[in-house]
């Protein structure tokens, strides 16, 4: 088209910002994350390593050899043995089972039922107000201290620990849940759904729900991380898994009485424990900063 | 702010009553039967029923949660089961090692973290921003029984600088009470220092964007009091917040604590309580803490409008 005399075309810019290369995929995503890229694999070598504990060189972790007690680490028992004999490294890699079933079913567990109970509360005005109340009050109960309470009340098994600890954890999602629901019932679409005439359900199933997901995944993975770290210390206490299983925490209340002079029996399952709760929480940071970059730049 | 106050003061007794209530009704929502979880495999038909009864689980649930909250606002916690004594004089005994070492660490975070966190918001995005930030990610990530044996073999068992393990009364001088506490105060402090520094550093850097924040930049006034004094007392609600929500943590890691470093308060008998499964002392030491914990938080939301006038409900 030719240029009107007088009228001045803008002269073409430079590129003075290079086109931000959008990735796509979950390959994409973990280039642009990688924080949660490394706390991935991390956390994937170690559900292996539950996965595979038998095929990994090791021995049944509970079998006794009182001739070979508190052994240091050596080529033959890579991670020494305990009081009783025992292989601790086949202990060790063992009890990365334990302590990934619990973090996960907790994660699981908490966040449905936190979802359930945040969504009833966020729409029900009398449910609210009754179940906030109990939220609270649960809440002012401090989360390890319910647990051992429950734990003195049953009998030790994985199951109870994964019960006792999720009944700590559901006020915090609940509360979580709730939140975003009062602030996205406030939103404009959500008017706009409720004067086109949807029903209830199916403002929450289409347009509440959804969108709680991303908050709810960050906090399920830190509820994972500080469910690992309940369970090994109700273990740690003699409150979690009965001592017969291999857990991290079992074999660091076994390792107690003789730290000060056999380091290593305490020092490996510390070391995994402490790994695996980094790895999940680099995954919640990652997320975290990958869902909401304004609160990426702030925290 | 009197009437507020009151009315805040007010508010916690619900609170405090639901709490109880909870408490109360664990005996009630645990699975299975709890008189005979407690008495053990070995024990005989008779002893179960000798529990059953010491623990009221034989009577209607509302008459024995009010003669239970009766004798608590009397100051009776229940009997032991395993030693016959009253629940609340065996708390009264072991209660000084615990209030100490978390009285300790909440003054050495407060002092680490608060400042840590001032820093990181100054220097965001600097090298030193970044490694306060992955810091806190790490202490996040270690249990508190980890960071207590690593620093006991260092500065214990290899350096020979503090001692291993025990503790001093406060009475016998302040120096022995301090050179046993200060190890398990720093371990049981990793966690809450990582959560206040993150904390303060994001409220931190949300009021230094503020026009005021700039206006005193112009003046000319010194850096120092630019962020410490201007800045952080505007950003001082959420970490105050944080601060008393965090002592939940404390109270929960205090119990590891004192086991690591064989420190004779609740945690020890919280421990024992396990062991024997003598529920009315777990039952009485979850409540107290958690009476404790709902206090704090008073004292935290009362703090508020000391520290903020334009907070006015």
């Amino acid at each position: 088209m030719p240029v009107p005399p007088g009228l001045v075309v803008a002269p073409q810019l430079p590129d003075l910002l290079r086109p931000a290369k959008v990735r796509h995929g979950v390959l994409g995503f973990l280039r642009n994350n990688p924080t949660v890229a490394l706390g991935g694999a991390l956390l994937i070598c170690l559900v292996l390593v539950g996965i595979f504990a038998p095929y990994l060189g090791t021995v049944d972790p509970t079998a006794l050899a009182p001739a070979k007690r508190t052994r240091a680490p050596s080529a033959d028992f890579w991670f020494g043995t305990d009081l009783l004999g025992r292989d601790i490294y086949s202990r060790v890699l063992y009890g990365a089972r334990v302590s990934l079933t619990v973090g996960l079913s907790v994660a699981l567990l908490a966040s449905l039922a936190g979802l359930a109970i945040g969504l009833i509360s966020g729409f029900v005005r009398l449910a609210d107000s009754i179940v906030m109340r109990f939220m609270d009050g649960l809440m002012s109960i401090p989360p390890i201290l319910l647990a051992v309470a429950l734990m003195a009340l049953t009998r030790g098994s994985v199951g109870n620990v994964i019960m006792a600890i999720t009944i700590a954890e559901i006020p915090r999602v609940t509360r979580l849940v709730r939140g975003v629901v009062l602030s996205l019932r406030e939103q404009p679409y959500v008017d706009a759904a409720i004067a086109s005439g949807t029903r209830t359900p199916m403002i929450i199933l289409r347009h509440i729900l959804p969108n709680t997901l991303a908050p709810m995944l960050v906090q399920a993975t830190y509820v994972c991380a500080s469910a690992m770290i309940v369970e090994s210390i109700l273990s740690f206490i003699g409150a979690g898994t009965p001592p017969t299983i291999p857990s991290w925490g079992n074999i660091m209340a076994e390792g107690r009485a003789l730290w000060q002079i056999k380091p290593y029996i305490v020092f490996f399952p510390a070391a995994f424990l402490s790994v695996t709760v980094l790895a999940v929480n680099l995954v919640g940071d990652g997320l975290r900063d990958a869902f909401d970059p304004r609160m990426a730049k702030s925290l | 702010m009197v009437s507020y106050i009151l009315r805040r003061v007010l508010a916690t007794i619900p609170v405090m009553a639901i709490v109880a209530l909870l408490v109360f009704s664990l005996l009630y929502i645990a699975p299975g039967d709890p008189a005979a979880v407690i008495a053990g495999d070995q024990a005989s038909p008779a002893d179960v029923e000798r529990i059953r009864q010491s623990l009221g689980l034989d009577r209607p649930f509302l008459v024995q949660f009010g003669a239970w909250l009766w004798n608590i606002l009397h100051g009776d916690l229940g009997t032991s089961i395993f030693t016959n004594l009253p629940v609340a004089s065996l708390i009264a005994q072991r209660i000084e090692p615990t209030l100490s070492l978390m009285a300790l660490t909440l003054v050495l975070t407060i002092l680490v973290a608060v400042p840590l966190g001032v820093v990181a918001a100054w220097k965001a995005g600097s090298f030193v921003d970044r490694a306060i930030m992955a810091f806190a990610v790490l202490a996040f990530s270690l249990p508190v029984f980890v960071i207590g044996y690593l620093l006991a073999y260092v500065f214990a068992l290899e350096l020979e600088w503090l001692p291993v393990q025990g503790y001093t009364p406060f009475a016998e001088g302040f120096w022995p009470w301090l050179q046993n506490l200060i190890l398990p105060a720093v371990a049981l402090g990793g966690v809450y220092i990582a959560l206040i520094a993150r904390i303060t550093r994001a409220s931190m850097l949300e009021v230094l964007q503020q026009d005021y924040i700039r206006t005193a930049h112009a003046k000319g006034l010194e850096q120092r009091s630019i962020l410490f004094v201007h800045a952080l007392k505007n950003a001082a609600v959420p970490i105050v917040t944080v601060i008393g929500i965090g002592v939940a943590l404390l109270i929960g890691g205090a119990v590891v604590t004192e086991s690591v470093f064989a420190i004779p308060g609740l945690g020890r008998l919280t421990v024992d309580a396990i062991l024997r499964r003598d529920y009315p002392v777990i039952q009485g030491i979850v409540l107290m803490f958690s009476f404790l914990y709902t206090l704090v938080n008073l004292m935290v939301d009362v703090t508020y409008t000391l520290v903020d006038p334009r907070i006015r409900y």
